[in-house]
């Protein structure tokens, strides 16, 4: 780890003028970004302590909405979710107890790794991301592998889900890391239907619309059958090729529809 | 007898200090003025260094010196331990191994300089402005490339990457040849046993220091051998005295093989101590534990098996092609050779058996002894080809392995892979398997899993293993150039209390509670009175170590016996207290008596007589109360077992649950069950890891794909079940004192075949058309054999 200076700010405002700083980044539970700074891989100069905002952490469920704090912890979504509980069983099933009650949903969310479980649950349920500027809605947010819409210095200050009428997480585990070999995220909004994909493709999360559409006219495991991703776009590794992660798309949509 | 003699199940007394961390790790000591160690890695799996330029890093702040490879060019290299022969009479292929790369750098992480700074930060900063210049070649990293001698030479001046083609035995190859030519049936099978990173949960540290003022140096080291170590230091590395060199190694957080060597970082940080006259301390990452400890198994091989159309075994014979890395790691030589080839009979009478293995040298890490050695990957092969000539001959997997089973009246039995079986009772294990992991109520259960839409599987294995490689005699004959016996020092203090000085070295094993049970049970005194002293190689007698599963056949072996020892001489004294001739007293739960009389005095009073020898015979006896032995046994130890496994795939993923894992296990006398039972289930966890997980996998330019916890899968806690084990049918050990035989490895020898077995008959009762998956048997290999 190189040297840096850690800021503790004490409000979302001081921590957005800390993060004008010349080579500043947020940190929230340090649970991705503090090892790649062990290992000398990133090398931030100040670092934005954000996870002692009590205006970033907390979770509330009104008028059809979970709204989760930027710097919420997994473990207290997975606690405090009920009002949603796919998502709430989706944060209890990242990592294990150490990462969860450390690593945070704006963090999670910011570093879109393609194998992350809750860009799967933002844009399966079309959740709104709010930042210290502005409303981002998931269906924008996820650019690419490890990139968002988010803007230099930018911070999450919350993620608004909206509760759907029927939803469930399911999550094949690449055996190493534990992380989504595939997580296929089913939301139910009266006949609407999301269906987000995540650890699969080489473009990272995204909505598998075929399904959508299919599973919006028939909500039924038998309404996916014999429905297929493009296996040119998935992602071929040492845990499974491309041929295989598409097979998944399929399993874990039907068993999320099952599971609904 | 006391409490807690031979076969009590003590709980560990280690523990306390382990689970309460109060364990002291190498790196747990910083001496004074200590300095610490950086390397510069290769980032690439061959290059030729053309040049280090190292002016920048030594004027950054806090550097003390900076070393290249260039600076141990007079010194020895780090040799192999045991000299293989080929088929063609030539000696193996020997390139030096130096401390720091020279000239050519030949995996990924092959060290090629170090930093001396006084933080580790500035160390490491120093390491980052090292200018090398290195130009990168094309690496051979797959073992058919390698053999084929056309392109890429890991040592250009051995003029072949293949270290030596090895035939056993010999002699009986045409025999074996004709045999299959003329068998009514024939199995052959292709097989990987796959590469595994040992990922003990401590990673290598290394103190070096020097004292000028004596010339005494000390090395602190993550050892499961510490005179091992002091040896090769000495003898070939550095030619440090043996009398001015200490080695330590104080608690070890797992070996599994990979602590047995010497490496380089060892010599580097004593150099370095010298130079600087200061010690130095290099902690390897996690990153430098996948890329530069001794890697394990790594075989490709083709095995026949032919027999009768009833089953009865005609022949085995096996090709493998054994990877060894880029240098001779210490035992890698003996590993895939007489640790290997010599089981390769199992645990059958079949007349012949042929084996050839060619080691390989490639630009990957060094590859050498992990957790079974050699024994894993001969049972594998073997336990695999047999479940498939059954499938293939329509017999049951269990009657086709009685059928050929050694019987239990045919000890000692001279296997046709040249090694002769003490005992053993092949039948009583599968007896008991067949019962403990009740074969009859299968059917019920894949039933019930098929309404869950499982397939579900039953596999199972026989194996026999070799611990205690032994004796010094004939392993020389054989290459060895080191002697396999071990060494105890028992030594009774004035006050009655007991320090037992042993050469083998506790790294998860248990010593501190075990030794003490074979000495109290002995002298029928209380096992707390007892401590073991291990590690240091200024306290303890010339041992060899821990590994192969040698410690309690071996060194508990030359405890026994230095124990004898001393019941001799403190009888001697008591007589002499009992006015009486030695061969008049009795010897029991701690106490000398004289038949028929009343006359007793216990062996606290004996020893403190011994050390405050008034009113004693000291012309014929000497005071004191200490003795030594070193115990070469006369053959190896052959435990064995059966084990059982049901799986249940799930069809749709591949993903594959083991349901159970029942392990019977022969270990002959157990000292205490309740470690034992402990190793097995690590050792089954380390075998379950290698079945459906671990693999450690290198891309066409030599770069570790695997090379973090992040796609280097390790078994977790809800990647197991709860395992049955048993050591109940046991036969004596007949040629060591105790009658053990050794339980270290067995686990994760007898548990890979068993899981895979059951995976393939899951399939098969699935209907699926799968001979084999080649480990780890993970879900998309499964998926991918399914629709194939
Ligand atoms: C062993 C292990 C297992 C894991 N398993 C899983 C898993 O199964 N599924 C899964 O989804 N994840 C998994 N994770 C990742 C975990 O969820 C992390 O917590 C998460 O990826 C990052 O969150 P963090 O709060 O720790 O962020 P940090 O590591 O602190 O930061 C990550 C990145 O986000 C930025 N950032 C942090 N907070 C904000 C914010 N509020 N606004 C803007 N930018 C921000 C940082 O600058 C940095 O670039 C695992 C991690 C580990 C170590």
């Amino acid at each position: 780890m190189y040297d840096f200076d850690l800021v503790i700010p004490s409000s979302v405002a001081d921590a957005a003028s800390a993060m004008k700083a010349d080579g500043a980044q947020a940190l929230g539970g340090g649970q991705t970004l503090l090892p790649t700074m062990k290992q000398r891989l990133a090398a931030p100069e100040v670092l934005v302590k954000l996870s002692d905002l009590a205006e970033m952490v907390g979770v509330s469920a009104a008028s059809g909405i979970l709204r989760v704090g930027g710097a919420t912890t997994h473990a207290q979504v997975a606690e405090e979710g009920a009002a949603y509980p796919a998502l709430a069983a989706l944060a209890g099933n990242i990592g294990d107890p150490a990462v969860r009650n450390r690593g945070t949903i704006g963090g999670s969310i910011a570093n879109n790794d393609p194998a992350a479980c809750y860009p799967a649950g933002a844009l399966g349920s079309g959740a709104t991301i709010i930042t210290d500027r502005r409303e981002i809605a998931a269906d924008d947010f996820f650019t690419d592998l490890f990139e968002t819409a988010l803007d230099e210095g930018e911070i999450i200050t919350a993620v608004n889900f909206p509760i759907p009428d029927a939803a469930n997480y399911q999550k094949f585990d690449q055996p190493a890391s534990r992380f989504a070999l595939v997580g296929v995220f089913v939301a139910r909004f009266g006949d609407a239907v999301r269906v987000a994909v995540t650890g699969a493709s080489n473009g990272g999360v995204f909505r598998w619309s075929v399904a959508e559409e299919a599973l919006s006219a028939d909500f039924s495991a038998s309404a996916v059958e014999g429905l297929a991703v493009n296996a040119g776009d998935m992602i071929s590794d040492l845990h499974g090729s491309a041929a295989y992660r598409a097979h998944l798309i399929g399993v874990l949509t039907r068993r999320a529809v099952q599971s609904c | 007898m006391p409490d807690g003699g031979i076969g009590a199940p003590t709980k560990r007394r280690e523990d306390t200090r382990f689970l309460t961390g109060r364990g002291k790790y190498t790196d747990d000591f910083t001496p004074q003025n200590t300095s610490y160690c950086a390397f510069a890695r290769s980032q690439v799996a061959n290059g030729k260094i053309k040049s280090i330029d190292t002016s920048a890093a030594a004027a950054m702040p806090g550097v003390l010196a900076i070393f290249t490879g260039e600076d141990f060019v007079e010194v020895g290299g780090n040799p192999a331990g045991w000299a293989i022969v080929s088929r063609d009479g030539e000696p193996m292929k020997e390139p030096k191994r130096p401390v720091l790369a020279h000239g050519k750098v030949r995996h990924v992480g092959d060290a090629y300089a170090a930093v001396i700074a006084d933080t580790l930060e500035e160390a490491m900063d120093a390491v980052e402005a090292i200018e090398a210049d290195i130009e990168e070649l094309d690496a051979v990293v797959d073992m058919a490339s390698a053999v084929a001698n056309s392109g890429t030479l890991v040592h250009d001046e051995i003029g072949t990457n293949t270290c030596f083609d090895w035939g056993w035995i010999e002699d009986n190859r045409a025999a074996t040849d004709e045999a299959i030519k003329k068998a009514p049936h024939v199995t052959t099978l292709e097989l990987i046993n796959n590469r595994l990173v040992p990922n003990a949960l401590e990673p290598r540290c290394s103190i070096g220091e020097y004292d000028p003022g004596t010339g005494d140096y000390k090395l602190t080291t993550t050892s499961q051998n510490p005179h091992l170590s002091r040896l090769l230091i000495s003898a070939f590395v550095l030619g440090i005295p043996e009398n001015k060199l200490t080695v330590l190694a104080p608690d070890v957080g797992g070996g599994f093989g990979s602590k047995i060597y010497h490496y380089g970082e060892e010599a580097l940080v004593l150099a370095a101590a010298k130079k600087l006259g200061r010690p130095v301390k290099w902690t390897a990452t996690r990153t430098e534990a996948f890329l530069s400890d001794a890697h394990g198994r790594d075989h490709v091989t083709k095995i026949e098996l032919a027999c009768e159309k009833d089953g009865t075994f005609i022949a085995f014979r096996t090709e493998t092609m054994a990877n060894v890395g880029a240098y001779l790691s210490n035992f890698s030589t003996a590993t895939p050779t007489f640790l290997h080839g010599t089981l390769m009979a199992g645990n059958y009478t079949v007349p012949n058996v042929y084996v050839n293995v060619k080691a390989v040298f490639t630009n990957t890490a060094p590859v050498d002894a992990y957790r079974g050695a050699g024994r894993p990957e001969a049972t594998y092969s073997l336990e695999r080809v047999i479940d498939k000539c059954a499938r293939e001959l329509g017999m049951d997997p269990v009657e086709i392995r009685r059928k050929n089973f050694i019987k239990k009246d045919q000890y000692p039995y001279a296997s046709a892979a040249g090694l002769e079986y003490d005992s053993g009772n092949y039948d009583a294990l599968m007896d008991g398997l067949e019962k403990t992991a009740d074969f009859a109520g299968f059917e019920a259960r894949r039933a019930e899993s098929a309404k869950q839409g499982k397939l579900r599987g039953l596999g199972i294995n026989a194996y026999i293993e070799a611990c205690g490689i032994a004796p010094s005699n004939l392993v020389g004959i054989l290459g060895a150039r080191v002697g396999l016996y071990d060494a105890a020092t028992v030594r009774v203090n004035p006050t009655g209390n007991i320090s037992v000085m042993v050469g083998a070295h506790s790294h998860g094993q248990g010593h501190e509670t075990a030794f003490p049970q074979i000495v109290a049970d002995m002298l029928g005194v209380d096992p707390e009175t007892i401590d073991i002293v291990h590690g240091d190689t200024s306290k303890i007698p010339f041992g060899m170590g821990t590994y192969g599963s040698r410690s309690l056949a071996v060194c508990g072996s030359a405890v026994f016996r230095a124990t004898e020892k001393i019941i001799v001489k403190a009888t001697a004294i008591a007589a002499h207290m009992l006015e009486d001739e030695p061969d008049n007293i009795d010897f029991s739960d701690g106490v000398f008596s004289i038949a028929g009389t009343n006359k007793s005095v216990g062996f606290g009073d004996v020893a403190l007589k011994a050390y405050i020898p008034h009113e004693y015979p000291i012309e014929g006896l000497e005071p004191g109360l200490e003795e030594t032995a070193f115990y070469d046994p006369a053959n190896f130890t052959y435990p064995s077992g059966a084990y059982a496994s049901e799986v249940e795939v799930d069809p749709e993923t591949g993903k594959v649950t083991i349901c159970s894992m029942v392990a019977l296990d022969d270990f002959g006398v157990v000292v205490n069950p309740m470690i034992v039972t402990g190793q097995v289930e690590g050792g089954l966890a380390q075998g379950i890891g290698q079945a459906l997980l671990e693999n450690s996998v290198y891309d066409d330019n030599g770069q570790l794909l695997s090379g973090s916890l992040m796609d280097y899968a390790m078994p977790r806690a809800d990647d197991l079940p709860s395992f049955v084990v048993d050591h109940s049918h046991a036969t004596r050990c007949n040629h060591n004192p105790i009658g053990s035989k050794g339980c270290g490895e067995a686990g994760a020898i007898g548990s890979p075949p068993t899981i895979v077995n059951a995976v393939v008959d899951a399939l098969a009762r699935g209907g699926h058309d799968v001979d084999h998956i080649d480990m780890p048997v993970s879900p998309s290999r499964v998926w991918a054999a399914m629709n194939k």
